[in-house]
């Protein structure tokens, strides 16, 4: 203990504030993070058992979930699971896909907010993108479904003003599902983006113009190199988020769309299958992580840019 | 090729201020030009009029004869080298100078060939694969000028660039910079507060001061002829002697200055007309400090007062003089370092004096140092 004590960090900070420090991230790190998803990964390896039965003889590692997701039940004659393996493929990919349109729409604004704005209307601009984000995810996502909806507000006036004939049904398209999630996550877009973009010289913006630059090359050759830690964080967390959305894929989607969170939620809670639900969260998190790294690998973004 | 640059009543307003005000100054083709003044007088404005990045509230800007109202930056024959330099730092020194032959579409094997010549320009031949910070400030400095360079303007635009550098590296840059314009053979315009670059590497000089042109002249006029007080005291060190004419006779001015009288000429309106003066008029009188000299039986000019030594202030190559004339007026005068002082005591009565031809008499008006 005196040897703690005695470190440069105590006596920096001085006791109190070192102590302080100390416990939240033992307790952040331990508790909340590390222990409950050792739990789930332990559990994910183990059979789904009454409670009767846990602990006995039967309370064995095994694969059987990991099993299930490719293979299927064992009562089925299909060579895999089609509909498990083909929702996750699909909530990658959407998420994929969801993450690049979320980038290009989020780059102007960034860009506008950070080097062409007065900085006044730039903050009223931050202000006015924050606001909305008070309300919580699952109402926004209700507005979004009445907006959408087959008798909603744009079928309406496209049908009133007379451009349509019939109603597009943009639930059953996803093209509800896919705004949503676009905009569920914006910010987590627009604010790394504006961070890197804004600690860019102006200057460098005019070297570029002045050396006889279109405004496009200026962009591909000088903004998003710089920018290409925040971009790198801003895709990692759309990314992740989206792909482990919840409550705009269940208000969203089409009936016939699942988001892959929504087969975990229903192995914890309908079909009270914890252990399974723990096989299908790590796999999802996994692939995410493995994701994540192989295109910071690819963009040669160190992890420490990342969170600057 | 080379072109000359022409600012026609140029005046560029923010709200009701005006950072410069009806400039009309006509730059010649291949010629070193500054624009001198204290920060904030609307040179870096000028400038930025000059290379697109600021369209004039009015008059126009025409180089080699054509008016660029309209034309962007990156359309003009125009090179601008930054204060802060804006070297990209994300690019090799070699990328960095061909920047401007990539943007236009230059094959890389073109691109490879100027860079390898630009390099050698600025004498850093095989350093191009460097990253930008891996260079010295005088190094990075040149990769400026060679990436200004590559796409052969006819204009180089040069804004303070060498403000961040040490002095040692400064005066040296100096050197080099007036070597490159004489190689290259282009319009070089300078932005710069510091009258000693100024009148090292130009040609010619246009003096400004809040927005407004003060003179425009070779070094040598600038210096020696200041046409407004401002100039006077802004380029180099001057005495002021505030005053009233006593008498003009042969193109010599009296000046009556508390208590003292002193004769000198006076200055210039323009290159070739000199101010007139009538009695009465008020006046200021400037001597410079090397001008002034301690009175002996060697030393004896027409112009004479004496005054008390106030303090002695060391900087190297010369001695300042401070003294005290009465006890709101100060005046300063300069020896070289040889020059024995031990004499010069503080308190001490000194005679000194100075030539009618070296004390300029102007109109008042506002000076430099207030």
């Amino acid at each position: 203990m005196n040897s703690i004590l005695q470190t440069k960090f105590f006596k920096k900070n001085g006791p109190l504030i070192s102590t302080y420090f100390l416990i939240a991230i033992v307790f952040w790190l331990i508790f909340l993070i590390i222990i409950p998803q050792l739990y789930m990964l332990d559990l994910s390896f183990r059979p789904n058992l009454p409670p009767l039965l846990r602990g006995g003889s039967d309370d064995v590692h095994t694969l059987v979930h990991y099993k299930h997701f490719i293979f299927g039940s064992e009562t089925s004659t299909d060579a895999y699971n089609a509909v498990d393996v083909g929702v996750f493929i699909n909530t990658i990919v959407t998420a994929i896909f969801v993450t690049v349109i979320n980038l290009c729409f989020c780059y102007p604004i960034a860009f506008y907010m950070a080097k062409v704005a007065k900085p006044n209307a730039a903050r009223l601009l931050i202000v006015s993108l924050v606001i909305p984000f008070w309300i919580n995810e699952l109402l926004r996502s209700f507005a979004l479904r009445i907006l959408f909806a087959g008798e909603g507000v744009i079928n309406n006036a496209l049908l009133g003003s007379g451009l349509l004939d019939n109603a597009i049904n943009f639930i059953s398209l996803d093209i509800a599902l896919y705004t949503g999630l676009t905009y569920a996550y914006i910010l987590l877009m627009i604010f790394p983006l504006y961070n890197a973009i804004e600690s860019l010289d102006i200057n460098q913006l005019e070297a570029s113009k002045d050396l006889g630059s279109s405004t496009i090359r200026t962009h591909w050759r000088i903004v998003i190199p710089h920018a290409k830690a925040g971009i790198a964080s801003g895709c990692t967390m759309v990314f992740m988020l989206t792909a482990g959305a919840l409550a705009t894929p269940v208000v969203l989607s089409s009936p016939n769309t699942y988001w892959f969170t929504q087969l975990i939620y229903q192995w914890f809670n309908m079909n009270d299958n914890w252990s399974r639900g723990s096989a299908y969260s790590i796999l999802l998190l996994t692939v995410s992580v493995v994701f994540v790294l192989l295109m910071m690998r690819l963009f040669k973004v160190k992890i420490g840019e990342i969170v600057r | 090729m080379s072109a000359g640059v022409e600012l026609q009543n140029i005046s560029v307003t923010f709200g009701s201020f005006y950072a410069a005000k009806n400039v009309s100054v006509k730059i010649n083709e291949g010629e070193f030009f500054s624009f001198l003044g204290p920060s904030g007088c609307g040179k870096t404005t000028l400038l930025r009029a000059i290379s697109g990045f600021l369209d004039p509230s009015e008059g126009s800007v025409l180089i080699a004869g054509k008016d660029m109202a309209g034309i962007g930056p990156n359309k003009r024959p125009t090179s601008l080298i930054f204060q802060n330099l804006a070297l990209f730092p994300l690019m090799s020194v070699a990328e960095n100078i061909v920047f401007s032959l990539e943007v236009r579409g230059v094959s890389k094997k073109e691109r490879q060939k100027r860079a390898d010549e630009l390099l050698e320009l600025i004498a850093l031949s095989g350093q191009g694969g460097k990253k930008v910070h891996e260079l010295s400030g005088g190094q990075k400095q040149r990769v400026a000028i060679a990436r200004a360079l590559a796409v052969e303007p006819d204009v180089l635009l040069l804004d303070e660039p060498l403000s961040a550098l040490d002095l040692k590296l400064r005066q040296k840059m100096r050197t080099e910079l007036r070597a490159i314009q004489k190689r290259v053979g282009i319009t070089f315009i300078y932005i710069t507060h510091d009258q000693g670059e100024a009148l090292t590497m130009s040609d010619r000089v246009a003096v400004m001061n809040e927005g407004e042109l003060e003179q425009i002249g070779s070094c040598d006029d600038v210096y020696n002829f200041p046409q407004t007080p401002f100039v006077a005291t802004f380029v180099g060190e001057n005495n002021p002697f505030y005053g009233k004419v006593v008498s003009v006779e042969n193109g010599k001015v009296r000046v009556e200055s508390s208590g003292h009288t002193f004769v000198a000429r006076p200055g210039n309106i323009d290159e070739n007309k000199s101010h007139s003066f009538a009695n009465g008029d008020e006046v200021i009188l400037f001597i410079r400090p090397e001008s002034i000299f301690i009175k002996n039986e060697n030393t004896t000019l027409d112009n004479t007062f004496s005054a008390a030594v106030h303090i002695i202030e060391f900087e190297g190559n010369l001695k300042n003089i401070y003294l005290k004339l009465s006890s709101d007026i100060n005046v300063r005068f300069s020896v070289p370092n040889a020059v024995d002082t031990s004499e010069l005591v503080s308190g001490k009565n000194v005679d000194l004096t100075f030539s009618t031809q070296k004390a300029v008499v102007l109109p008042k008006g506002v000076l430099a140092v207030d």
